[in-house]
């Protein structure tokens, strides 16, 4: 029989809110999300400077996973929670401000700070860095929440060892409109690993 | 994943039929010739529409480009990188012969897509940046049943893709993934490489000790992923093993001790179920920066594969970014068909801190099991292990 896997707690961040298993830890009411982000990191006592270099997808993702990861009892050295992240514009919001330093020749100046963020998948590299996780990273592009793909991928891994636990979710900002949805699924838990669940989830906030 | 009397019994997945559209030809048999014979794609560009200095590169141009995708249909609503990626999947979807219904998928593996719509003169809408809309234009154009998945995960995109496809595989999703990868020389992303002062203006030098640092490279590249033994090409290659693991250490520069790349290479020996000994060959990441090619050397040296015969095929296709892991595949598999160990352009004298064993000058060799692995920002990982398929083993 197909072992069965658990979903054992979630994130939310959206509508200027921090939320993990449907519960709000940080709300604020600016409309900015450059101020939003830094008054949550500060709020949740994030203590990691990197941060600040961060482009704003990677603070999004950077902050939705570490409300959940810093719960768990993670190892110091090394641990095997792979990384399965999605969302509809890529990196278009940091691709955007890289395009801008290049579109006319008087004023062309491309920045390496900026361009290595032209990759959706480097937000997945800033987690593996902060929580030691020398395991799977992959990040697709669907132009809506597709918890379908994200619960087979999640289950392969888990069913083939290759990976103890799976973060799935969606991490989508371009400007100020932003939506991080992340959840931890492993052999423990509460919630069943089914594609009703993690919709139900999904739109709890 | 099917199960036999209780046990796990692991579906078979093969990469069979498959297509390069590359500065070297526009399908994968006369790209294998031009490289016998000695040919590279890349070429030194002087054109400040798309960087202020002279670059060197593998481009394919755009009058190649339209001829081709005319033959199958009118070209004007299409970007040059669909078109690639249309006209190369194309070969591989008449090739294939199969039907495409609900068990079918697709596979799209791109760092940045159609990027080059952000320039004000594109002549397209700035949406066509968005991959899904990228996903859909193919996914349409051939009448996919399934959404097209888009995975884009830097430089190891196109080994990744492979791993994608397995698995979905073995989860009974589908019965074969079509997987087209492609990316563009673009402005966008010279400007950004050559920020990072990386580019050369000068034809690259994997692993040598007088590199010049890297080209970038435009390719389309295609193969059919599939469980059913009826369905492949005589350069079929099985997979037998596949990881992917990040470094947890800079994301910009690869690990020192190389360990990403090292565990990747592990876990895959590990499903295997084979030794470093019994790799008959390394098709390498080798971008010719001193960092990448020096923490590939001390991830090989590591696994004790350092007398592995290993090249890079940079010095032929340059870069090629989202594509190049399964552009590389795909040549691995051709070579091993030819029982060649090909040599690593570019290459003269060793320029990494350890030993490596890069090949100078074509070999003929009785080939059985390759390695293919891919490096890229983010600190991302990827190794997968083929065999040649059973029939064919001259």
């Amino acid at each position: 029989m197909n072992k069965e896997f658990k979903i054992s707690s979630y994130s939310h961040i959206k509508n200027q809110t921090v939320s993990v298993n449907g519960n709000v830890l940080f709300t604020d009411d600016s409309e900015d999300f450059t101020t939003f982000i830094k008054a949550a990191y500060k709020f949740l006592d994030t203590g990691y400077s990197k941060f600040f270099k961060m482009d704003n997808l990677s603070k999004l993702a950077f902050l939705a996973a570490d409300v959940l990861l810093k719960q768990e009892d993670l190892n110091e050295d090394e641990n095997n929670i792979a990384l399965i992240f999605s969302n509809k514009a890529s990196s278009l919001d940091t691709d955007r401000k890289h395009q801008a330093t290049i579109k006319n020749d008087a004023e062309y100046f491309p920045s390496p700070a900026i361009f290595v963020y032209t990759l959706p998948n480097i937000c997945l590299g800033e987690i593996s860095i902060k929580h030691k996780l020398y395991s799977e990273n992959s990040f697709f592009i669907f132009d809506r929440f597709n918890p379908e793909h994200l619960q087979l991928y999640a289950n392969s891994l888990l069913r083939s060892e290759k990976s103890e636990k799976v973060l799935c979710g969606w991490v989508d900002i371009e400007e100020n409109i932003y939506e991080a949805f992340l959840y931890l699924v492993e052999s423990n838990g509460e919630i069943e690993h089914n594609t009703e669940e993690i919709i139900r989830l999904y739109k709890i906030l | 994943m099917e199960t036999e009397n209780g046990i796990v019994k692991m579906t078979k997945t093969f990469l069979s039929y498959n297509n390069i559209f590359s500065s070297l030809g526009l399908d994968s048999e006369t790209v294998i010739e031009n490289m016998l014979q000695g040919k590279t794609g890349l070429k030194k560009y002087e054109d400040t529409s798309l960087l202020p200095v002279p670059f060197c590169a593998s481009r394919v141009s755009s009058e190649t480009v339209n001829e081709q995708f005319n033959k199958i249909a009118g070209a004007s609503k299409f970007t040059k990188l669909e078109k690639m990626l249309i006209a190369s999947l194309n070969e591989v979807v008449k090739a294939s012969n199969i039907s495409l219904n609900e068990k079918v998928g697709l596979i799209i593996s791109t760092t940045k897509g159609n990027i080059d719509v952000l320039e004000k003169n594109s002549g397209f809408p700035e949406s066509r940046a968005y991959l899904s809309e990228l996903g859909k234009t193919i996914q349409n154009f051939f009448g996919f049943k399934n959404e097209a998945i888009v995975l884009s995960n830097a430089c190891i995109s196109g080994v990744l893709a492979i791993s994608v496809a397995k698995r979905f595989i073995s989860e009974g999703k589908y019965d074969h993934v079509f997987i087209t990868s492609g990316d563009l020389v673009s402005k966008f992303i010279l400007s950004g490489f050559n920020s990072f002062q990386a580019l050369s203006d000068e034809p690259c030098k994997p692993y040598d000790k007088n590199r010049v640092g890297i080209n970038l490279g435009e390719v389309a590249a295609s193969v059919l992923v599939t469980s059913e033994e009826n369905k492949l090409s005589t350069e079929a290659i099985e997979i037998l093993g596949d990881s992917t693991c990040n470094d947890a250490n800079h994301i910009s520069g690869p690990s020192r001790t190389g360990e990403g790349l090292y565990r990747s290479i592990k876990a895959a020996l590990n499903e295997a179920n084979l030794t470093a000994s019994q790799i008959d060959y390394i098709s390498a990441h080798g971008t010719a920066t001193l960092f990448n090619d020096e923490m590939e050397a001390i991830a090989f040296n590591r696994l004790g594969m350092e007398k592995v015969p290993l090249n890079s095929l940079k010095g032929y296709f340059g870069h090629t970014l989202g594509a190049s892991g399964l552009l590389e595949t795909i040549v691995g598999m051709h070579f091993m068909e030819r029982n060649v160990l090909f040599y690593s352009k570019g290459f003269s004298d060793l320029g990494v801190s350890k030993e490596i064993n890069v090949i100078k000058e074509n070999e003929s060799k009785k080939l059985h099991i390759f390695l293919k692995t891919a490096s890229g920002f983010g600190g991302c990982n990827s190794a997968v292990i083929f065999k040649k398929q059973t029939t064919n083993l001259k």
